[in-house]
């Protein structure tokens, strides 16, 4: 017999014997996971099967979904990947029958199915080997729905804690941990939380910047998708230890499940106490609101957001006075990335000494990366933070396609930079990817193989970024457009050797004089480009050649 | 119509409030309503929030989900992002374009099914190229899949 009870679509049976859990995050999603939930619903149906169906988040393997895990007690829980309707019956059938066979890993060993000793652990998967999973660690297992879920996996440990100390304490275990900002700037937080506490004001506000705009950058879709409590749990610890009582989730547009998701999370947790009027007793009252953007990149940007806030356009403004001391209807302002936040919670559990374990010598804990473009195996791996290059796009991604030859690997989204091979033992931190000319930005690796073209990249980038100028400042409004009409001329064959240098002193003008970091950042796919690959970019000048065979140039039969 | 246009959204500004910071939020709303925001509805906010009608016209054009044209009956969105762009999304746009007959810039079709527009990324990069249809998501599409895809919506 089934029921059909509360999860989103779900329907649990009279009796709990299977658990079956299924990624309906984006990536899930995208891949066809909403096709093979009707299917499971029917499949356990026809075949009379008790099971339960859980719509969980995403575990970061990207390439195996949609992903199905299936579980009962007393034995291993099976993960299978790319699953499809067609596929289900079997699936079902065999794991019913004692088998594991046809899964691509188990969560345990227990000895009891057939087929365990020829699985690996999920957990010793290639991509998920080199993990240190902290913030992604109820990822793709927990109910992201369920505040029962996040808080028998610890969840809301670490607010209770933080509610029993004194704000300022609260600011210096954070200090301890050392942690550092995930949206990009890596600025300290516990300096930013300081500034904002000491700020003198009768009210102030904390925000999570949600915005994920950076092309090729999921993780904060995928952490407030899968884990929403752990990011509202960050937010009310920010409020707490800064003297916010009112808080914000600016989502972007384009990820509405993100929004719905903290939405969910927020009203959950206001009905337990966690959120509203004297928190759990302590007498902290805080409330949070969920915005979703209107969309545009440099909403990202924390002036521009708190002029979107606002109601305005989302033009950014000079800093200082920076949010802190002056940001929303000029109250001081703390603003923290999503990930950043989902990472204090983890420091109360942890200890800040645990906390900065891993990590490098001046940034400590892990970061999540996105591995996506022309690699083997794409998602979302959190590594300790000066994890080398290399290990995430050889090791963990699985390096380019049969055939292929890895090119360089892009990260931090617009304002980065194109790294070639030379650079893949470069540790990935902040300072070691600023010194070779990029940035680390949200943590998106985009792979490239030997079928791009940097200069067809080049004018994506400036594309991208001459759309998305607010145009407040000339030097990023005309540079931007500047840049790409001299790089469109090069894809077409139609560029000069003078161009290149006219693109560095463009270069050159626009990171010293634009007003925000879209400018400043701008050039930097073009720079480092021109740096490290001139030679192609003398091909497509001089010898009106693209190598790759991507731009539009006639081409010419060597 | 243009009285439903203004009506709809005088009450839509009365349930968020007269200040300025809702003008966002009661624009998405009207746009929900509408699939656009029509310029009746623009005047009505003006006068009730007292904000000039040029400043809501410059946030109307400013941010990418604001549309003052009338949508088609499904909206279409190609990720342009950049995992996207490596893995083919410009000739998937390109295609889609010939099928609807449309042209560079966002547009609809002349018969209305369709409306098609570029976003940058939706954060399903791992299964590039990707593209929405209203809520429906694809990934790893291939330009031989976009007929069967098309066809679920009338
Ligand atoms: C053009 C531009 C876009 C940005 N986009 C984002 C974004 O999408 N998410 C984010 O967290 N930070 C973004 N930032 C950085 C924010 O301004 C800010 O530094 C960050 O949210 C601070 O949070 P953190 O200290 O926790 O890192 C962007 C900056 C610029 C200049
Ligand atoms: S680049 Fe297309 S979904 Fe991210």
């Amino acid at each position: 017999m089934i029921e059909v009870v509360k999860l989103d679509k779900g329907i649990v049976s009279d009796s709990e014997e299977i658990n079956v859990r299924i990624g309906m995050g984006t990536c899930g999603l995208a891949a066809g996971a909403d096709k093979v939930f009707e299917g499971l619903k029917e499949c356990v149906k026809k075949m009379g099967v008790k099971a339960k169906l859980l719509p969980v988040g995403c575990s970061g393997t990207c390439y195996l979904e949609p992903q199905v895990e299936l579980s009962r007690p007393g034995y291993p829980s099976a993960v299978y990947g790319n699953v499809n309707a067609a596929s289900l019956p079997s699936i079902l059938e065999s794991y019913i029958s004692g088998s594991v066979e046809g899964a691509v890993a188990i969560r345990e060993r227990i000895g009891v199915m057939k087929g365990e000793q020829n699985l690996p652990l999920f957990d010793e998967l290639d991509f998920n080997k080199h993990q240190v999973r902290r913030v992604t660690i109820n990822c793709g297992k927990i109910d992201p729905e369920s505040i029962d879920d996040y808080i028998a996996a610890g969840g809301f440990a670490g607010l209770r804690k933080v509610l029993n100390m004194k704000p300022e304490e609260v600011i210096d275990v954070v200090k301890a941990s050392g942690l550092r900002g995930r949206g990009g700037a890596g600025f300290p937080t516990y300096l930013k939380w300081l500034i904002c506490r000491q700020a003198v004001s009768d009210r102030k506000f904390v925000v999570c910047n949600a915005d994920e705009g950076d092309p090729g950058a999921f993780m904060n879709r995928m952490e407030a998708e899968s884990d929403p409590f752990r990011v509202v749990e960050g937010l009310i610890t920010a409020g707490y230890a800064i003297g916010a009582h009112e808080g914000f989730f600016f989502v972007r547009a384009e990820k509405p499940l993100m929004a719905s998701r903290l939405r969910k999370a927020v009203e959950e947790a206001k009905k337990r106490g966690f959120l509203g009027d004297n928190i759990l007793g302590s007498g902290f009252s805080f409330d949070v609101q969920v915005i979703l953007s209107a969309g545009a990149f440099v909403c990202g940007e924390e002036t521009a957001m708190i002029a979107a806030i606002e109601g305005r356009r989302a033009m950014p403004r000079q800093r200082p006075p920076f949010p802190a001391t002056k940001g929303l209807w000029d109250y001081p302002t703390n603003i923290n990335n999503v990930e950043t936040l989902a990472q204090v919670p983890v420091i109360f559990q942890l200890g800040p000494e645990k906390f900065a374990e891993v990590g490098s010598d001046r940034s400590k804990g892990t970061k999540v990366f996105c591995i996506a473009g022309k690699v083997r195996r794409t998602g979302a791996a959190e590594v300790p933070i000066g994890t080398p290059i290399r290990k995430l796009v050889f090791d963990v991604g699985g390096g380019v396609f049969e055939g292929r030859r890895f090119k360089a690997v892009q990260t931090g989204g617009p304002p980065g930079g194109c790294l070639p091979e030379k650079f893949l033992d470069l540790p990935l931190d902040y300072e070691s990817l600023q010194a070779a000319g990029s940035i680390m930005g949200s943590g998106g690796l985009i792979v490239l193989d030997d079928e791009v073209c940097v200069v067809d990249i080049a004018k994506y980038f400036l594309t991208f970024t001459s759309a998305e100028s607010c145009g407040k400042c000339a030097p990023c409004r005309v540079g931007t457009k500047a840049m790409l009409s001299i790089l469109t001329r090069i894809s077409e064959g139609k560029g000069e050797m003078g161009d290149l240098d006219k693109l560095r002193k463009l270069a050159e003008a626009m990171r010293d004089t634009s007003l925000c970091a879209l400018g400043q950042g701008a050039p930097n796919p073009v720079i480092t480009t021109l740096r490290y690959f001139e030679d192609e970019y003398v091909a497509h000048v001089r010898d009106k050649v693209c190598p790759a065979g991507v731009c539009p140039i006639e081409r010419k039969v060597k | 119509m243009s009285q439903d246009f203004r009506s709809v959204a005088s009450e839509i500004v009365s349930k968020h409030g007269e200040s300025r910071s809702s003008l966002i939020l009661v624009l998405q709303e009207i746009q929900s309503k509408f699939n656009h925001i029509p310029f009746e509805s623009m005047l009505e906010v003006s006068e009730r929030m007292g904000v000039p009608l040029s400043d809501i016209y410059g946030v109307a054009t400013f941010y990418h989900q604001f549309r003052l044209k009338p949508q088609g009956r499904h909206l279409i969105s190609v990720c342009m992002g950049t995992a996207c762009h490596v893995k083919g999304s410009q000739a998937i746009h390109g295609l889609l374009r010939e099928r609807l007959g449309v042209g560079l810039d966002e547009e609809t079709s002349p018969d209305g099914r369709f409306t098609l527009q570029k976003v940058r990324c939706m954060g399903a990069c791992g299964l590039a190229p990707v593209l929405k249809i209203d809520g429906d998501i694809y990934g790893k599409v291939k330009p031989e899949d976009l007929d069967a895809i098309l066809q679920k919506y009338s």
